[in-house]
C-alpha cells in the first residue's frame, strides 16, 4: 500500500558555505539515507538513520571546518527495482555522493551494483548479506555494521557449543535469508551439529504457524530465525502461542535488533541470544549519544545500525575531509580504509581490503522483566568476540579485490 | 500409515486447520467489504487501516485505560465503527452517484493517511498484546498442539459470520436493506430512511473490521502496516467470491485460507502469490466470481 515517493525527509544540515572550494561535486557534500521508510524494517533504519545521519555532520563540526553538507532521505519499500532506480535518480540527477544504510541485502546488492558504475560510495550498514564484502565486493562499497557471517559465527558458535547441535531454518525467502543460512548451517556444521530442515517464507509474512508447525514436527533442537524485523517479531511471538520453547525446541533469533526485543516486551524475548555489534549502554559516550538520539527520535533508542550510519558518515566525512574532494568514489573508500577509524561509538577500528568495517562484537542475552530497569535495558553482555575473530577471514570470503 | 504427497497426515490436518484459522480472518475481512460493496457500492480500501485501527484501539484501551480484551471485543468496534459513520457522512455519500474509482481512491488515500499517522507516533515494530489469560495455553489434538486462542478465534469468527449472513438473506431489515440498494427512491416513499440505513451498514461493515482486528491482536504484533499487507488479500478473496456476495465471501474466505496454508507445506515460496494465481483462474473461467451474478 505504499505509493512511489521520494521523502523529502530531511533537508536539513545545511550548514555555512565557508571557503567556497570547488573541488566538491556541486559544492556540496550530499549524503543520501536510502532505507525502508514505511515497512518492517522501519524501526531498524529507517527515518532514524536520517537522524544518525544528522547527528553525525553536526558532531563533526562540519559548518565550522568550512563544508557544506547535505542529507536526504528516501524510501526504497524493499523493492530493490525501486531502490536502484532511487540511486540512479541521486547520483545522475540530484548530485549525491554517498549512500548510506540500505537494509533489506537485496537492494542493497542493487545499490551496490548501481554505486560501482557511478563510481560513487556505498556504506551500508543496515543490510546483512555477507556477499557484498565476498564474491560481490567492489572498491566503492564499505560494509560497516554487521553481516551474515558474524551473526552466524557468533549466535551459531555459541549455541552448538551449549549442545543445540540439530537445526531447522525458518529462512527469509531473498538473498539476505539465503545467506544468513547459509553461513549459520556452515558453522554449525563446522561445530558438529546437523541442520535438519528448513523452510523459506515469504518476506513480510504475518502468519508463522504453519511454518512453526513444520519446524516442531523437525524434532530440531533449535530453530534458527534466518529473517529480521516484524517477521522475526511474529516468528517469535507465534513460537510462544504453540508452545515451541515447552516443547523442549529452541528458537534462536540470529538477527535481532533492540527494537524487535523492545517490540516483543522482555516477558516474550527473555533469554534470546544472539549477537549483536553495538548496543547503547556500552560505555558512557555510548549512553550520551544513545540520550540525544532518542530525544530527537520520538524517545526510540538507537540499533546498532543507526550507530553504523553515524560512524560511517563521521568516517567519510574524514576522508574527504583529508582528499579535499568527493568526485571519485573509489579513491574516497580508499583513503576511507587507508585512515584508521576513531569515533565515540565503536571506538578504534579500520576498513579492510575487501571493504569490511573491523570492530568487536558482542554476544548477548535478553534480560528477564525483573532484570530489567526500564525502557531499553534489554541485555545482558554475556561476551565480547574481538576483532579479530568477530569476522569473516579476509581470504575465505572470495573477493577478488584480495590479493594473495 | 499412508502418506499424502510425502506429508504425514498428522502434518496435513494441522496445516488443514491452520488454514482454517486464517481463513476465519479472511472471511470476517471480506465478509465487510462484501457487504460494503454490495450495499453501498464503494470499494473500500480503507478496510485494512480499520482492521489495524481496531487492533491499535484495543492496545490503547488496555495500555492507557486498563480495559482488557473481552470489552474491547465491543468497545473498539463500537468507536471504529463510529469513525467510520462519520466519514461516511461527511466524505462517502457524496461520491454515491460518482464512478466507482472516486470511491476507491477516496478510500485508499484515507487508508494511506490512517496508516502513516499511527506510524508516525508507533512507529514500525509494533505493539505486544498479549492473549488473554482465560485463553492461554492449548491442547494437544494429537497430530498437532492446537493453542486455546486459535480455536476461540475459528468459533468466534464462524458465528459472526453466519448470523451477519442470516440478518442480511433472511430477516425483515435485511430485506430492506437488499431493497434499499435495488432501488433506494421506492425504499423511501414507504417510509424508510434509506440514508440513515446506508450510514449505519458502512459503520457495521467498519466495526467487523475491527472485530477481526481486536482478535487478530494478540496472535500478530499490533503495527501500523498490519492491515495493508492483508487487505489485497481480502481483496482477493472478495474477486474470487464474487463483489457483493456474502455466502460467497464467507467461503472463499475460509476455503482460501486452506489452500494457502497447504501451499504453505508443498510449497512454501508461493504462499505469499497462490491466490492471486486462483483469482486469475477465476476470473478467467467465471468473470462474476464463484458465487457472484452476472447483471
Amino acid at each position: 500500500m505504499k505509493l512511489s515517493r521520494t521523502l523529502g525527509l530531511a533537508a536539513a544540515a545545511v550548514l555555512a558555505a565557508g571557503t567556497a572550494q570547488a573541488e566538491y561535486t556541486n559544492g556540496v557534500i550530499k549524503i543520501g539515507v536510502l532505507s525502508d521508510m514505511s515497512s518492517l524494517y522501519a524501526d531498524i533504519g529507517g527515518p532514524g538513520s536520517v537522524t544518525a545521519a544528522t547527528m553525525a555532520v553536526e558532531d563533526f563540526g562540519a559548518a565550522k571546518k568550512g563544508l557544506k553538507v547535505e542529507i536526504v532521505g528516501a524510501d526504497h519499500q524493499n523493492k530493490p527495482d525501486v531502490g536502484s532506480s532511487v540511486a540512479r535518480q541521486w547520483y545522475d540527477v540530484d548530485g549525491v555522493d554517498v549512500i548510506l544504510d540500505v537494509p533489506n541485502s537485496g537492494v542493497a546488492l542493487a545499490v551496490h551494483g548501481v554505486t560501482r558504475e557511478k563510481n560513487k560510495v556505498f556504506l551500508n550498514s543496515g543490510a546483512a548479506t555477507s556477499d557484498l564484502t565476498g564474491k560481490a565486493c567492489t572498491p566503492n562499497t564499505i560494509h560497516w555494521t554487521y553481516d551474515t557471517w558474524m551473526l552466524a559465527n557468533g549466535t551459531g558458535g555459541a549455541i552448538v557449543k551449549q549442545g543445540g547441535d540439530t537445526w531447522f531454518f525458518l529462512t527469509a525467502d531473498y538473498a539476505f535469508g539465503h545467506a544468513l543460512e547459509r553461513d549459520t548451517s556452515a558453522v554449525v556444521e563446522k561445530n558438529g551439529g546437523k541442520v535438519l530442515g528448513k523452510v523459506r517464507h515469504p518476506l513480510n509474512n504475518a502468519d508463522f504457524s504453519s511454518f512453526l508447525l513444520q519446524a516442531q514436527a523437525s524434532k530440531a533442537k533449535i530453530i534458527g530465525l534466518a529473517n529480521a524485523g516484524g517477521d522475526t517479531i511474529n516468528s517469535i511471538k507465534q513460537a510462544a502461542e504453540f508452545g515451541i520453547v515447552q516443547g523442549g525446541q529452541n528458537l534462536a533469533g540470529l538477527l535481532v535488533f533492540l527494537s524487535d526485543v523492545h517490540s516483543l516486551g522482555l516477558k516474550t524475548a527473555q533469554g534470546l541470544i544472539f549477537t549483536e555489534s553495538w548496543y547503547w549502554d556500552l560505555n558512557d559516550q555510548t549512553r550520551a549519544f544513545a540520550k540525544k538520539f532518542a530525544e530527537r527520535n520520538g524517545g526510540k533508542y538507537p540499533t546498532m545500525v543507526h550507530a553504523g550510519v553515524y560512524s560511517a558518515v563521521t568516517h567519510y566525512l574524514k576522508a574527504v575531509e583529508a582528499l579535499k574532494s568527493d568526485a571519485d568514489g573509489a579513491a574516497v573508500v580508499a583513503k576511507m580504509k587507508e585512515m584508521p577509524t576513531d569515533d565515540p561509538l565503536f571506538g578504534k577500528g579500520q576498513v579492510r581490503q575487501d571493504g569490511r568495517k573491523m570492530h568487536p562484537v558482542y554476544l548477548v542475552e535478553v534480560k528477564k522483566p525483573q532484570e530489567s530497569k526500564g525502557p531499553y535495558d534489554y541485555y545482558k553482555i554475556r561476551a565480547t568476540i574481538p576483532t579479530d575473530q568477530a569476522f569473516r577471514p579476509l581470504n575465505e570470503g572470495g573477493c577478488p579485490l584480495v590479493k594473495g | 500409515m499412508f502418506e499424502l504427497l510425502g506429508i504425514p497426515p498428522q502434518a496435513l490436518f494441522g496445516q488443514l486447520l491452520i488454514g482454517l484459522i486464517n481463513g476465519a480472518f479472511y472471511a470476517l475481512l471480506s465478509l465487510g467489504l462484501a457487504i460494503i460493496f454490495g450495499l453501498l457500492n464503494i470499494i473500500n480500501f480503507t478496510h485494512g487501516a480499520q482492521y489495524m485501527m481496531g487492533a491499535f484501539v484495543a492496545w490503547m484501551l488496555l495500555n492507557y485505560l486498563g480495559i482488557g480484551y473481552w470489552p474491547a471485543l465491543v468497545i473498539a468496534p463500537l468507536l471504529v465503527g463510529l469513525t467510520g459513520v462519520i466519514i461516511e457522512r461527511t466524505m462517502l455519500k457524496h461520491l454515491y452517484k460518482l464512478d466507482h474509482l472516486y470511491g476507491l481512491l477516496l478510500t485508499f488515500g484515507l487508508a494511506l493517511i490512517i496508516e502513516g499517522v499511527f506510524r508516525n507516533y508507533y512507529g514500525s515494530s509494533g505493539q505486544p498484546y498479549q492473549i488473554p489469560p482465560e485463553l492461554t495455553g492449548g491442547h494437544n489434538l494429537g497430530f498437532m498442539f492446537l493453542p486455546n486462542y486459535r480455536g476461540w478465534v475459528v468459533i468466534a469468527s464462524l458465528i459472526v459470520c453466519l448470523a451477519t449472513w442470516f440478518v442480511i438473506e433472511r430477516t425483515k431489515l435485511g430485506s430492506y436493506l437488499r431493497a434499499a440498494t435495488e432501488n433506494p427512491t421506492l425504499v423511501q416513499a414507504f417510509g424508510i430512511n434509506v440514508p440513515r440505513m446506508i450510514t449505519l451498514t458502512y459503520g457495521f461493515g467498519v466495526a467487523l473490521a475491527a472485530l477481526a482486528g481486536v482478535m487478530a491482536a494478540p496472535i500478530y504484533q499490533v503495527s501500523p502496516q498490519m492491515g495493508s499487507s492483508l487487505i489485497i488479500v481480502v481483496f482477493a478473496v472478495v474477486v474470487i467470491g464474487g463483489m457483493g456476495s456474502i455466502m460467497g465471501s464467507i467461503l472463499t474466505g475460509f476455503g482460501l485460507g486452506v489452500v494457502e496454508g497447504l501451499t504453505k507445506v508443498f510449497y512454501p515460496e508461493a504462499s505469499a502469490t497462490v491466490i492471486f494465481v486462483i483469482m486469475a483462474l477465476v476470473l478467467l473461467v467465471k468473470p462474476a466470481g464463484l458465487f457472484g451474478r452476472t447483471a
